[in-house]
């Protein structure tokens, strides 16, 4: 399975103590970093690294870290970001129970890398136990030397606090999650100064997502080519923590080189399809990216040859179809989520979405129409005049369910009902 | 009217962060934990606590899916609708739950102890279909698991009030 980054201090029954993390090198590269490097220089390691982020938008980590200046004003946060309310994905979840003190290592290292003063762990209300578990394990970092006043003996002194959601999807979005920590309406915020220069309280901050900042121990003890090193694609860099949901034998959250094809997840670690069932699609990262249908089984699980291929990783989280699930219910499920939790500050997300719906849901009933096509098609690309990256990522699924499946479309429409709750597909189809 | 104590307590906490605004949430859980639900009490309540105005809380109170502006059961369930718990639920869980305990989505049974939510994702797709019961998650669940679940829970909070 190649080397692992993430999860070697898995256990299936309860999470590493300090001591089995340190026992595996653990604090190694904190201690390293900051009694002898630079906060810069651990910035350039991460930048060579080539690590991307693994919320969604894989932007180059190490880029996003300069982006606050040397001269910007005190004090600077860094905020991690485990609120993964996107259906499908539970991978911070796991990571946080599999290994606290790695992200807490690479939080603290984050906050070296920017001179940071504070850290805000914003947890959503369902991974209350998590929230309880990383305040306990902050407390044992504290006690250990690695948190706190000058930590380790340097001039470096940083802690972090937990900030508990009371829930909502919108606020993944980082510029929402600021909004929600200073008390405000977790509404998204566009344009004006990065973050990285003004962001909470107008002051630096950092939004990382933390399977993000524990891939960093590893680059700084191993080196950046290292890291690099561990990636399958071309481009690609270190591991990637894929999880696996819908009719496969063993779903769940596995760690495998950045850029494994899709094909050997399923077929590897997550057991094969389920017994009778076979692949028809996959959503290859979440709710907010589209269908991947079988044409794609081979394509590399990374941010440039899904890209390529008109994908998109988003977080890495793979759904996955048989041929006997009904895509235009998959659809419409998708799209009821979205329209649910739309923040509703702008009109063609909170008024375009419920539209759509309301076309797939007549859709599924069979009280489709030829003409819905067209305007599915209209409504789902308003969705790019949208305020912040929601609605399109709301509309991807529409997009491809009539790319890729318009039989499936067009059988509700001309049998007016749905085919699966109908005794299935044509039998052409299915043989297909 | 909030306990004393736990007025203390709130102010201390407020006090003590640097920015009293961060405090909103944890505030609101505290004083709707006290009340059972954010009640128009509560909310004004944990207001002037904040110093904002009612209006101001009442914007973030309604927006946040684990704050409840109604009354609500002793026991709030959060059902996963999310497309993986739908794609498993033959009849899905809310579909269920609501059938169950006869009531529509939001409601609260007759006894007062269900109350039943549609929730985003909750994070254990691994597990799905999933649901979270006062926060404590649930999961591969199947319409004889919801029952015992239930009446178990019916149980424990039997013993526990026992006049009931
Ligand atoms: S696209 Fe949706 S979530 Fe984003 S700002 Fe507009 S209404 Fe809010």
């Amino acid at each position: 399975m190649g080397e692992l980054v993430l999860l070697k201090n898995y256990r299936p029954d309860r999470p590493a103590t300090i001591d089995e993390y340190r026992r595996s090198g653990g604090y190694e590269a904190l201690t390293k970093a900051v009694l002898t490097l630079k906060p810069n220089e651990v910035v350039k390691q991460v930048k060579d690294s080539g690590l991307r982020g693994r919320g969604g938008a894989g932007f180059p980590t190490g880029i996003k870290w300069s982006g606050v200046p040397e001269t910007a004003p005190f004090p600077r946060y860094v905020v991690p970001n485990t609120d993964e309310m996107e259906p499908g994905t539970f991978k911070d979840r796991v990571l946080v129970n599999a290994d606290p003190h790695l992200v807490i290592e690479g939080i603290v290292l984050a906050a070296y890398a920017i001179s940071a003063q504070r850290g805000i762990f914003f947890v959503r209300p369902s991974y209350e136990m998590d929230a309880e578990l990383i305040e306990r394990e902050l407390e044992v970092a504290r006690n250990a030397g690695y948190l706190g006043d000058r930590i380790l003996g340097s001039e470096f002194s940083f802690d972090i606090t937990v900030h508990r959601s009371a829930g909502r999807y919108i606020c993944g979005e980082a510029t929402a999650q600021i909004n929600a920590i200073q008390g405000k309406r977790p509404h998204p915020v566009k344009g004006g100064p990065h973050m990285t220069e003004e962001g909470l309280w107008k002051r630096p901050t950092l939004v990382n997502n933390v399977e993000t900042l524990s891939c960093v121990p590893y680059i700084l003890r191993h080196g950046p080519d290292c890291f690099k090193g561990l990636a399958k694609s071309e481009k690609g860099a270190g591991t990637k923590l894929y999880t696996v949901s819908g009719k496969v034998c063993r779903p769940g959250c596995y760690e495998m080189p950045m850029g494994t094809p899709l094909s050997e997840i399923i077929e590897g670690p997550a057991g094969g399809m389920l017994p009778g069932a076979e692949f028809k699609a996959c959503l290859p990262g979440g709710a907010s990216t589209g269908f991947m249908s079988k044409e794609f089984y081979h394509t590399q699980m990374d941010f440039d040859p899904l890209k390529k291929a008109g994908q998109r990783l988003g977080t890495g989280a793979i759904i996955v179809f048989d041929r006997d699930t009904c895509l235009v219910g998959v659809t419409l499920n998708l799209i009821q989520f979205f329209v649910r939790e739309s923040c509703g500050f702008c009109t063609p997300c909170r008024e375009g979405l419920p539209f759509v719906l309301d076309l797939l849901q007549r859709i599924e009933n069979g009280e489709g129409e030829e003409s819905f096509i067209p305007m599915l098609r209209e409504m789902a690309s308003f969705m790019d005049h949208a305020y912040c990256a929601f609605a399109p990522g709301a509309a991807a699924s529409v997009h491809h369910l009539l790319k890729y499946f318009m039989d499936e479309v067009q059988e509700h429409i001309s049998r007016k009902q749905c085919p699966f709750k109908s005794g299935g597909p044509s039998v052409e189809k299915r043989e297909e | 009217m909030l306990p004393k104590e736990l007025k203390e307590r709130l102010q201390k906490q407020i006090e003590e962060n640097e920015h009293p605004r961060e405090e909103v949430v944890n505030v609101m859980y505290a004083v709707q934990n006290h009340y059972g639900y954010m009640s128009d009490e509560a909310l004004c309540e944990s207001a002037s606590l904040l110093g904002l105005t009612p209006l101001e809380l009442e914007e973030l109170a309604t927006f946040y899916d684990f704050i409840y502006r109604e009354p609500v059961g002793r026991f709030v369930i959060h059902a996963c609708d999310g497309a993986v718990c739908w794609m498993f639920g033959e009849v899905s869980v809310v579909d269920y739950l609501c059938r169950k305990l006869n009531i529509n989505m939001g409601g609260t049974s007759k006894d007062g102890l269900f109350t039943v939510l549609p929730s985003v994702c909750i994070g254990y797709c691994d597990y799905a279909p999933a649901m979270l019961i006062n926060g404590e998650f649930y999961g591969h669940l199947t319409p004889a698991r919801i029952d015992d679940i239930l009446e178990k829970l019916r149980i424990e909070h039997c013993t526990l009030v026992p006049d009931r």
